[in-house]
């Protein structure tokens, strides 16, 4: 099993030096993006039964004591983001080779490679057991983020990556100061080590140290105040790269954050970080209500998501943490869905400003179910995956007894609601102008692919929906592990 | 750790942060490089006091000085010298499309803000 958690790291490496240096034979790239994906999505799938089984597996590169060496360690948390976030970065490259010959396609001589090493970065950032190295996934996944969101070089694009750029590398140079000061407090970066030694350090040091990464987590994961930098850049980039910036980038924010804060008992700062998600919530969603064009919307709805995803941390509950693991997983899907069905909108009818389309329900019946589906679940209607992972966290407010949170969860929800309903009305619904009575066009066989890829990836977040029970019960172990570390830290050390 | 190595940092992120928040790239991309080089020392310091060669001296254990910092701090230097690439051929490309280096506003922002003004003057 630990040679097949290395291979997760190092295959999708290997795979993108080679795509780099392909040139012009596009099918060697599309083989080995495809089959690094797909092999990546099943080995996922394979840790995933063996963890649920057989408990954590970890992997110690070059055998050195965990204390100086980088480990890999797969929990059942990991394990499960791992496999859906692997099943979604594949269905977007499916939708990206679709998309290759128009105009608003990636360069896939880039773009496919870029994405292997994003892929490489995502499955570090999940599986790592040190802080350090956990540093290091970030920077990979963000040096291919800057590049694959600014390649083609268009104007917004260099304007929005500036803003992008200097957010993050402010906060990856906050992460280096927040390494000293841990490993000089601590004398180590292992993650197991120090659920052990932060609950020990004195009170200031210890609460000054969770400080100081929720900024730099909360950064990535695009939470209130500091999340600026997310709806400028993000609607800029093609469809695929947006798609899954949107589905994952700040969902891995999110992940560390629950990881690291929950591993070494950060429980004193649960009123804060709640009151942080409010704000996330509220402030989304005004974003997104005040936008016009189809991919900004989506985006302020990412930081509107964040915000419930950061109130099952805030709780410090069993069921809260089961709650925000469960959500990211709904999330993810539902998320990048939305996206490629704006980008097939954008493709259809060159735009994706809300003033210029309508009418797109007649023509594209098709098109409308597949955004009214996800649209639905993330307003957290029944009986979609949206609307039982907001149960459950409003189910854990209530238990713990947080009216305020559970009150601005659920009027956030009408909030969203509201807003999908105005993409609604702006694109699918009315008579649309004068050009567009034209017959539609002939279909490209890319086309085919880019709405396949779109519904597989619905069908996989219908199936969410379907298996919630198993998915709770699995979100709970998952949840039970963090909050009580010592199997974890018995599993590293051991 | 050291009064000087604590003050170099101090100065360093406080001269990086001040540039940081300039308008021009250029100028941002100088103040990464100070803040970037501040984390750097932040780390060192991390590692304690100075010793004897790790790893390839034969000095006994207890006066070493400590390896893994170091390591981490070259691994960061590595990384920050690739980011500051990127960022010059960001500002490069910002200057062949406009003239300038400077980051310019979002502009459907502006829109939408313009918008709402002129509903506050109408109503």
């Amino acid at each position: 099993m630990t040679a097949l958690v290395g291979l997760l790291v190092v295959v999708p490496m290997l795979a993108a030096a080679i795509g780099f240096v392909a040139g012009e034979r596009q099918w060697v790239r599309d083989i080995l993006t495809v089959g690094t994906l797909a092999g990546a999505t099943a080995i996922a799938g394979i840790l995933l039964a063996h963890v649920e089984s057989e408990g954590t597996v970890v992997l110690r590169v070059g055998d050195w004591d965990p204390e100086l060496g980088i480990v890999l360690v797969v929990d059942l948390m990991a394990a499960l983001v791992l496999l859906v976030a692997m099943a979604t970065i594949l269905v977007v490259q499916l939708f990206a080779i679709g998309q290759r010959r128009t105009a608003w396609g990636a360069d896939p001589q880039l773009s496919g490679p870029l994405l292997l090493v994003l892929t490489s970065g995502v499955v570090l950032a999940f599986l790592t057991g040190d802080l350090f190295t956990l540093f290091v996934a970030f920077e990979l996944i963000l040096v291919s983020s800057y590049v694959l969101l600014t390649h083609q070089g268009r104007r917004g694009q260099i304007r929005s990556g500036m803003t992008y750029v200097a957010m993050n590398l402010f906060a990856s140079t906050l992460f280096l100061v927040g390494l000293a000061v841990v490993y000089a407090s601590t004398g180590t970066v292992n993650l197991a080590l120090l659920a052990e030694r932060i609950p020990e350090l004195d009170d200031p040091l210890r609460w000054g140290i969770g400080l100081w990464f929720l900024v730099v987590f909360g950064t990535k994961a695009a939470i209130f105040p500091l999340f600026s930098w997310l709806p400028d850049s993000y609607p800029t980039a093609p469809t695929t790269i947006t798609a899954v910036f949107a589905g994952l980038l700040t969902k891995i924010g999110v992940y560390v954050l629950i990881r690291f804060h929950v591993l070494t008992g950060m429980d004193d700062l649960g009123p804060l970080i709640l009151t942080l998600a409010a704000l996330t919530m509220v402030i989304g969603v005004a974003g997104a209500l005040a936008q016009d064009d189809v991919k900004r919307i989506l985006s302020f709805h990412i930081i509107s998501q964040i915000g419930y995803m950061l109130m099952g941390l805030g709780l410090f509950t069993l069921a809260g943490i089961a709650g925000a693991i469960v959500f990211l997983v709904h999330h993810i899907p539902v998320k990048t869905v939305l996206f490629l069905v704006g980008g097939l909108i954008e493709e259809r009818e060159g735009t994706s400003a809300l003033d210029k389309i309508g009418g797109l329900a007649q023509r594209q019946p098709l098109l409308a179910v597949l955004f009214a589906l996800p649209a639905l679940s993330l307003a957290g209607i029944p009986p979609f995956s949206g609307f039982v992972a907001k149960l459950a966290l409003v189910d854990a407010g209530i238990e713990k007894v947080v009216v305020p949170i559970v009150v601005i969860a659920l009027a956030n929800s009408v909030l969203t609601l509201v807003s999908m309903v105005k993409i609604w009305t702006g694109v699918f619904w009315g008579s649309g102008d004068d050009e567009s009575a034209t017959p539609i066009r002939i279909l490209r066989p890319g086309h085919r692919l880019m709405v396949g890829a779109t519904a597989v990836a619905l069908v996989a977040s219908l199936a969410i929906a379907a298996s919630f029970g198993p998915l709770w019960e699995l979100g709970e172990r998952a949840a039970a592990d963090l909050l009580d570390p010592s199997a974890y830290i018995q599993a590293v050390m051991s | 750790m050291s009064v000087t190595l604590a003050l170099v940092v101090g100065g360093l992120t406080s001269v990086g942060v001040y540039l940081m928040t300039s308008r021009s790239l250029t100028r941002m991309l100088l103040g990464f490089a100070l803040l970037g080089h501040a984390a750097v020392l932040a780390l060192l310091a991390a590692g304690g006091e100075a010793g004897e060669r790790p790893i390839s001296g034969d000095a006994p254990v207890a006066e070493l000085s400590d390896p893994l910092p170091q390591a981490f701090a070259l691994t960061a230097i590595v990384i920050s010298f690739g980011l500051t690439l990127f960022l010059l051929a960001l500002a490069r490309r910002q200057a062949q499309l406009t003239g300038d280096d400077l980051v310019e506003d979002d502009l459907e922002d502006r829109r939408i803000a313009l918008e709402t003004e002129a509903e506050g003057h109408d109503a």
